[in-house]
């Protein structure tokens, strides 16, 4: 294809077919339906395959995006496959979570003058495209897969996006991989915490069974410094990898945090995700009804909770954030996605305090009206209370989505892991390995709350580190 | 790999049983204090049990539960040669056992079994172990003999008078209170207004009192602070701050409360189960 003039593109961006807001807004099917074979040839065709594509660089595990899309634009989608499987072990999830406005997206050339290349739809077209003839296939995207290693094996603590990387890369070479996973389900937040109609729970079991089919082997139900001790593993393994993810939720600090009917963020989207309790009381796991929901902060976990809260039955969601718009951390495509579906947003807004009945129940919230000031540490403009602009939102169901600290289960029980100021584990930039020598890590156990992608990365990192060690 | 029921020992008829379970990781770490997550079928909840007994050489643990909603009565329903779904653990903080000297452990309902476990690792230390146990009725009583082969002194309470003192574990606590002015310090497991009780009975005496919440649960690992306790004016999570805390800082009243959060689903989910079950 002769396609390299830097004009601008005849055709506009590919919009991604959706189920309408009215219908979606009562189910947990997934809502971007994704492309069609005709709109994935028109979006490709929109890529100018640059000679030296920044779009890679946009990109924490290094997609060769401008190659992919060459194949994709040829209709060859299987190497297309072959590709992007080549960095990245799971293109059927990243293609719907990343945020990709922030990242390869943000790098496109079409970008400085229109609309960027969608990248994401792209990869996620290919993967659910491609149907893996074998489970090597599957890992490695590559027929022939790695001859068994005698006698090497790791350990991953935690079955999330940063171990099942891990896991996938020391697999494909051969390594024998235990996965010890302190849930009853493998998959970590692709399991508990995204919920269904961003992220079907099957795409997530394909990439699972792909890995198990590679001898892969999953051990439910075991906790990382409790069931089995990093220091234990060490010794029986040739190298550890700690993926345990995110940690404890944060709450706001303001009074009347614990009353009846308010929740973090996780908990409400464990209990409808992990628990099913979107088909309760098929399902035993319950979630706690509410009808002027209430959800503090701005970021993807926000926006999943809002949206989980809406198709749960609430009649008012509203997303209560002390900053803008602008300022909303969530991917875009999510925002407008919760915009439709009818979330509201109080913007500029903070609580004050919790209010409830007599029998501890959650009635009503106060908030404080803000504005922004100068740009604070994190570069956002820092939001100021306004004196006397007090008011009250009736609320029976308030959810907390302000992110997590680091979960001390496995870090107090291995004090020989040398952990940062912030409380995560310090690690060696360029391979993950810890202060424990043959002992990894990666993820948000090392970043704080981050994002599947930056996990994957990381993983990946490890996997490749972990790979170079064992078999040299 | 599902956990098999070793043997199943029916304690009150259809509402309460001993179960000890082949889990021998578990078993290999499980302390006095420690907690497992349970799952008993595909659909199933998970919930918590406070580890009653656990035997290392064995690969054992034990767990005893009062029937309460569907999840307990579906464990309810299985027998010796069943399995369980799933078992998750030993989790939570280990009981801080030093050597000091005399200890009162109070025990009421099934926390009785709970406590067993934290009194056992008091004797094994070599404090001198008194057991303060009741029960509305002595045919709802647990654990008498279990206590028994180890405890120094074993006292009993029941509220209609059919065995031991004819009241409450208080009365006898605050009596032996008075007496023994060695007592370095007094656990209580059992239900929350027992619990409050036995701190505020404790408190005039100023002897520390350590009390273990069975608080609401989803992952019991941290992650989701269902939980969640003001203990002292600050917010605790009970499966990774606890579950043991000091009995004279807990909000009892909030604790019970939030105990209470999805009372209506359980009812509704234990109430169709029953029905489904007659239906067979």
């Amino acid at each position: 294809m002769e396609n390299n003039t830097p004009k601008k593109p005849a055709i506009p961006r590919t919009a991604m077919p959706c189920q309408p807001p009215e219908e979606r807004r009562h189910n947990f099917k997934e809502v971007a339906l994704g492309y069609t074979k005709e709109m994935a040839a028109a979006e490709a065709s929109r890529c100018m395959q640059c000679k030296k594509p920044l779009c890679v660089g946009g990109c924490p595990v290094e997609v060769p995006i401008r190659d992919f899309i060459r194949e994709v634009q040829q209709g060859n989608l299987e190497e297309a496959y072959r590709i992007i499987k080549g960095t990245n072990s799971l293109p059927a999830v990243c293609g719907r979570v990343c945020p990709q406005e922030r990242q390869c997206e943000s790098k496109c050339v079409l970008g400085k003058k229109g609309e960027p290349v969608a990248i994401g739809r792209l990869e996620r077209f290919v993967a659910d495209s491609y149907i893996a003839s074998s489970a090597c296939e599957q890992v490695t995207g590559d027929n022939a897969c790695a001859v068994p290693v005698k006698g090497k094996k790791v350990a991953c603590i935690g079955s999330g996006p940063s171990s099942l990387t891990c896991a996938g890369v020391c697999a494909a070479a051969g390594i024998k991989v235990d996965v010890f996973e302190a849930l009853h389900e493998p998959g970590g937040v692709l399991i508990y915490g995204i919920p269904a109609f961003r992220l079907p729970k099957n795409v997530v079991a394909i990439e699972i069974n792909g890995l198990r089919q590679t001898g892969v082997d999953f051990h439910l139900n075991h906790v990382g410094g409790k069931t089995v001790d990093v220091a234990e593993l060490a010794q029986e393994y040739d190298a550890v990898f700690i993926g345990v993810g995110a940690g404890l939720p944060m709450f706001l600090g303001v009074p009347g945090e614990n009353l009846v009917g308010v929740f973090s963020a996780n908990e409400y989207l464990t209990r409808v995700n992990l628990g099913r309790a979107y088909d309760f009381p098929n399902y035993d796991t319950p979630a706690y009804p509410g009808k002027n929901v209430t959800v503090f902060g701005a970021g993807n976990v926000a926006m999943d909770a809002a949206r989980t809260a809406l198709r749960m039955g609430a009649e008012n969601v509203h997303v209560v954030y002390r900053r803008t718009r602008a300022e909303m951390p969530a991917r875009l495509e999510e925002v407008e996605h919760a915009e439709e579906e009818g979330v509201q947003f109080a913007m500029l807004s903070a609580p004050l305090r919790f209010n409830g009945d007599e029998n501890m129940l959650l009635k009503s919230v106060t908030l404080q009206k803000m504005e922004l000031g100068e740009p604070d540490a994190s570069g956002r403009r820092r939001p100021l209370p306004i004196a006397g602009s007090e008011y009250e939102m009736d609320t029976d169901l308030a959810i907390v989505a302000l992110g997590t600290r680091s979960n001390p289960v496995l870090l107090d029980a291995t004090p020989a892991l040398k952990l940062n100021k912030r409380g995560y584990i310090e690690v060696n930039e360029e391979t993950g390995e810890t202060s424990m020598p043959g002992v990894f890590a990666g993820g948000d156990i090392v970043t704080g709350s981050a994002t599947v992608i930056l996990a994957m990365g990381a993983g990946r990192r490890a996997g490749q580190a972990i790979v170079k060690r064992i078999l040299g | 790999m599902p956990t098999p029921i070793l043997s199943k020992e029916s304690l009150i008829p259809g509402k309460t049983s001993k179960l000890v379970l082949e889990a021998p990781q578990i078993a290999k770490k499980a302390q006095p204090g420690h907690f497992v997550i349970l799952r008993m079928s595909e659909k199933g909840e998970r919930i918590p049990l406070t580890i009653a007994d656990a035997d290392p050489e064995k690969g054992t643990i034990t767990i005893v539960y009062l029937v309460m909603g569907k999840s307990t009565a579906l464990l309810e329903s299985l027998n010796t040669g069943d399995t369980i779904l799933d078992l998750c653990g030993p989790l939570g903080r280990a009981t801080h056992i030093e050597k000091r000297g005399t200890v009162i452990c109070v025990g009421g309902g099934t926390g009785i079994a709970a406590m067993h476990h934290i009194a056992k690792g008091h004797s094994r230390i070599g404090n001198k172990v008194v057991g303060v146990i009741g029960a509305r009725s002595k045919d709802l009583l647990l654990f008498e003999k279990e206590l028994k082969s180890f405890v120094d002194e074993l006292l009993i309470s029941t509220d209609d008078g059919s065995y031991g003192h004819k009241g409450l574990v208080t009365e006898l606590l605050k009596d032996r209170l008075e007496k023994d002015k060695d007592v370095f310090e007094v656990v209580a497991v059992g239900p929350v207004p027992m619990m409050a009780a036995v701190a505020e009975t404790t408190k005039p005496f100023g002897v520390r009192t350590t009390v273990s919440l069975n608080s609401i649960m989803v992952d019991g690992i941290g992650m989701c602070g269902a939980c969640r306790v003001s203990v002292g004016g600050e917010t605790k999570f009970a499966c990774v701050d606890g579950p043991e805390f000091d009995g004279h800082q807990v909000d009892f009243a909030e604790l019970r409360r939030r105990l209470g959060a999805f009372r209506e689903q359980e009812t509704l989910s234990l109430e169709q189960w029953r029905c489904s079950c007659h239906g067979k």
